[in-house]
């Protein structure tokens, strides 16, 4: 059983109470189509558990495959140290179809960065350690594709879809109690 | 009857053996040339299938980290050269993909990793030491792809100084 070897910490990009008994992790990829599928359900699945479940992300850009991921993760980091990294987070999930380099910009400019910073952002990979870090930890957690999720530290293996997802986190909630 | 077919992988401790199979239309990999760095041996079914690219492609993301630990990665398969280069080039593969094709399977069989009710190989790792000694070996359930935190451990453990350097 793989297990998170990198708890959340102060990097991290957490939404949802702190307290909240069951923490739900993705490593996801901004250009992957399954993500793609998983950023509607995770969305879902944090309203229905709004009291409950708390959720980080972390990057794992398979650049190979997907060039335009890492950029869009950079970018998501930027946004990061503005406060607004899940408005950034969103935007590219709507528009995994559109991120070239002049999309991020554009998306950045929306949240506030200006043009010339989200150019630096990606001419000069100002986030490349950010990212690459959390993709390695990834990547010693027994992260095989894109999604990957996590919950309370243990690798999920089943599916995904909103109600299954529900239901292991659910379970995960009770375990809780009773251990 | 089901098992007759079914071979044990190779364990840690055994010395590798020695092959030389296609890397290429005209190109040759003999394992005993690359003794005095970490060998990364990854058995897969078949190019295009569908968990196979993702591990292909995981592994080929992660390339720069097994470089740190001078760790050479070759994937084996039974497809022919052709195949292996159409997919190569499709996919962006950095690395080389060694072709058990003729005859077939053979390596696959010396290692223990071979299906042959199927006709491929299992989906199995093997991390060679620097003298190419197995130092580790892993056979993953066929539709499952195994990730590459087993492959880095082994690394770590054959090379504590790289890893140091990457904690610290």
């Amino acid at each position: 059983m793989s297990r998170l070897t990198r708890p959340l910490g102060e990097k991290d990009h957490i939404i949802g109470p702190r307290d909240a008994p069951v923490t739900l992790v993705e490593y996801g990829d901004y250009e992957c189509p399954h993500c793609g599928k998983a950023y509607p359900i995770v969305e879902a699945v944090r309203h229905r558990m709004r009291d409950t479940l708390r959720f980080a992300y972390r990057h794992f850009p398979l650049t190979q495959i997907h060039p335009h991921a890492y950029h869009a993760a950079e970018m998501a980091e930027a946004a990061g140290t503005l406060g607004k990294f899940w408005e950034m987070h969103s935007l590219l999930y709507q528009n995994q179809d559109a991120l070239e380099a002049d999309n991020l910009i554009e998306y950045a400019e929306r949240i506030g960065i200006s043009s010339q910073r989200a150019s630096e952002v990606l001419e000069n990979n100002l986030f490349d350690a950010a990212v690459r870090e959390q993709f390695m930890s990834g990547v010693r957690s027994g992260v095989n594709g894109t999604p990957t999720f996590f919950i309370n530290g243990v690798r999920h293996d089943g599916a995904w879809d909103e109600e299954s997802l529900l239901l292991a986190l659910q379970q995960a909630e009770m375990a809780g109690h009773t251990g | 009857m089901t098992n007759t077919s079914r071979t044990k992988p190779l364990h840690a401790g055994t010395q590798a053996p020695d092959f030389a199979l296609p890397s290429g239309p005209s190109s040759e990999f003999r394992l005993s040339e690359h003794r005095g760095k970490p060998v990364i041996l990854v058995f897969y079914p078949a190019d295009w299938s569908p968990v196979c690219g993702d591990e292909l492609a995981l592994f080929n993301e992660i390339l720069p980290e097994f470089e740190r630990y001078e760790a050479q990665l070759v994937a084996i398969s039974v497809d022919g050269v052709w195949c292996h280069q159409a997919y190569k080039s499709a996919r962006h593969l950095n690395y080389t993909l060694l072709s058990d094709f003729e005859p077939k399977g053979e390596v696959s069989r010396a290692y223990g990793v071979y299906r042959a009710q199927d006709g491929f190989s299992e989906r199995a790792l093997f991390v060679l030491d620097r003298d190419g000694v197995i130092h580790w070996s892993y056979v993953s359930p066929v539709d499952v792809n195994p990730g590459a935190e087993g492959i880095l451990q082994a690394l770590d453990e054959l090379s504590p100084s790289v890893h140091a350097e990457a904690t610290s």
